[in-house]
């Protein structure tokens, strides 16, 4: 009877061949070969496009959790979990309203009665929603205490703000989509007040909901630039940010 | 990883004898065992010293032979360790030309023209082109594995969370959208509240517009501000009273907002007439 290969053997044949190794680049954990020293340490930032988001070496104070809590990462977190779920959730929604066509109402109930794990993910979305407005608004505390925008980070922070801005943009605009009566009346406050503008009052308003009230165009527009516009804007946003954390010097601090 | 590199013990203690630092000691320490450990293996180490280097160079140029392959000698490395380990710049042109191979006669880049070299690699840089980069000297980690392990914990942490609450909280969902209904409680998301509780003390255009427009130019205004160089909170005591005083405010607002406020916005207690809050 052949001597059956031990895991080592498996291992060794699946990580030594041409395929695996094109996608495993130098310095990888998965790649054969990986050792923990400096050098694949290095490597592991260098040639990783996700990790490449930091820098090879980080500032020790910076590990600390009670310096950043991990607010930053998290708020971004939640941005990545709202998009996979807010992927999924568009595939049982259609932004119709009106008289005799509530569509998008209907597909609310559907989603929470008849989608394979639809609630689960609708709550997931809510509440990652919430979550993220409350991360990135104690980011921005987090960061004042510590004197973070300081120079040469004052232009990071006014990233920043816009980035906080643009959240909240996020869930105001998602709020509408339900079309129930809370999303209808809580946007109704909030764009009433936004035709209070000065001197612009009115065309604001009229842009904002495509029309002269709140009713099925408002719902379009308020869906296209709930999942394409601002999301767009933000990543944007997000690349310079991070960006410019690099650049200026990496993580504040030690106070 | 559990083939963590051993170090050289002797040369450790040597070092820390020597009153270098640990961090130092242990790294050279580590070196020293990798160099043995190669050596072991019957491995070449590190770069060529000068002599071999020449060597390789000389042949190099042979074999590239008819390129117009001159190769300048020049006395460069003698005078330069003389000279405080710098180049002149005529000496460092003198050694570019050499190592282009073409002596200085502009050309073809020194590329010989019958040549199994295919490409070569070569970068001139100014000295003004070089950025001058001061920084002290940091305590630093490798963010593999020691940052992206916190990030990794932290995002399973807060995902378990989110699922947990995801799990057990239904998110609500009313009646159908009615323009012609007004319900009795009306109000903005949670983080608007603050907003909708200006609302109520101010007029419209001041409460949903001036207000939170001042407050974000004010916010992104703060680092222009807040002229400080210190960010010891002992020496930033006016900025951060500020600051707190600014997000109590906030949170007051949106607090009163969100949980004493009723039908007709008016004031309630939500202990006597129920909750009336929605998330």
């Amino acid at each position: 009877m052949p001597k059956l290969p031990t895991y080592d053997d498996v291992k060794g044949n699946v990580q030594d061949n041409v395929i695996w190794k094109s996608i495993f680049r130098p310095g990888s954990i998965y790649r054969k070969g990986y050792r923990d020293t400096s050098r694949d340490r290095a490597l592991a930032s260098m040639n990783n496009v996700l990790y490449h988001l930091h820098p090879v070496k980080v500032k020790r104070h910076g590990l600390k959790l009670t310096y950043t809590y991990c607010l930053g990462g998290l708020s971004f977190f939640m941005f990545i979990l709202l998009t996979v779920t807010g992927i999924f959730l568009m595939f049982f929604y259609t932004p119709a309203a009106g008289a005799g066509t509530e569509v998008a109402y209907l597909n609310m109930r559907e989603i929470s009665a008849s989608v394979t794990f639809g609630q689960l993910v609708r709550n997931l979305h809510r509440w990652g929603a919430h979550a993220m407005v409350f991360t990135v608004f104690l980011h921005m505390a987090r960061v004042f205490y510590h004197g973070a925008y300081k120079p040469p980070r004052e232009f990071n922070w006014v990233v920043g703000v816009i980035l906080l801005v643009l959240t909240l943009l996020l869930s105001f605009t998602g709020y509408l989509l339900p079309w129930d009566q809370l999303a209808l009346w809580a946007v109704t406050v909030g764009t009433n007040m936004m035709g209070f503008t000065p001197v612009f009052g009115d065309q604001v308003q009229f842009v904002l909901l495509g029309g002269m009230e709140i009713g099925p165009d408002t719902l379009l527009r308020w869906y296209v630039l709930h999942v394409l516009f601002i999301p767009f804007v933000t990543v944007i946003f997000l690349a310079v940010h991070f960006w410019r954390i690099r650049k200026d010097g990496g993580i504040s601090g030690p106070l | 990883m559990s083939d963590e590199v051993q170090i050289d013990q002797e040369v450790y203690d040597r070092l820390i004898g020597e009153g270098k630092s640990e961090r130092i000691a242990r790294a050279k320490a580590k070196a020293a065992a990798v160099r043995q450990a190669k050596v072991a293996e019957g491995a070449s180490l590190g770069p060529k010293s000068p002599e071999d280097a020449a060597k390789a160079l000389e042949a190099a140029k042979e074999k590239a032979g008819g390129g117009g392959g001159v190769a300048t000698k020049t006395a460069a490395p003698a005078e330069a360790q003389a000279g405080g380990g710098r180049l002149t710049p005529e000496e460092r042109s003198a050694r570019v030309a050499a190592s282009l191979g073409n002596g200085g006669n502009g050309g073809s880049m020194g590329v010989p023209t019958s040549s199994d070299h295919t490409h070569r690699l070569l970068a001139l840089v100014p000295p003004a082109g070089i950025q001058q980069v001061q920084s002290k000297q940091m305590d630093k980690v490798y963010t593999w594995p020691h940052l992206l392990l916190v990030e990794f914990v932290a995002l399973l942490a807060a995902g378990s969370l989110l699922l947990i609450a995801a799990f057990f909280l239904d998110a609500p969902l009313g009646s159908l959208a009615n323009p012609n209904e007004v319900p009795a409680i009306n109000k903005a998301p949670w983080y608007f509240m603050g907003l909708q509780e200006l609302l109520a003390y101010f007029h419209p255009m001041v409460a949903g517009v001036t207000l939170p427009g001042v407050f974000v130019l004010l916010l992104m205004a703060a680092p222009y501000v807040d002229k400080n160089p210190s960010a010891k909170p002992e020496n930033r005591k006016v900025a951060n009273l500020a600051f707190t005083f600014f997000l109590t405010f906030w949170g007051l607002l949106v607090i009163i907002g969100s949980f004493l406020r009723g039908a007709g916005y008016a004031w309630v207690w939500p202990w006597v007439q129920g909750l009336g809050f929605t998330l």
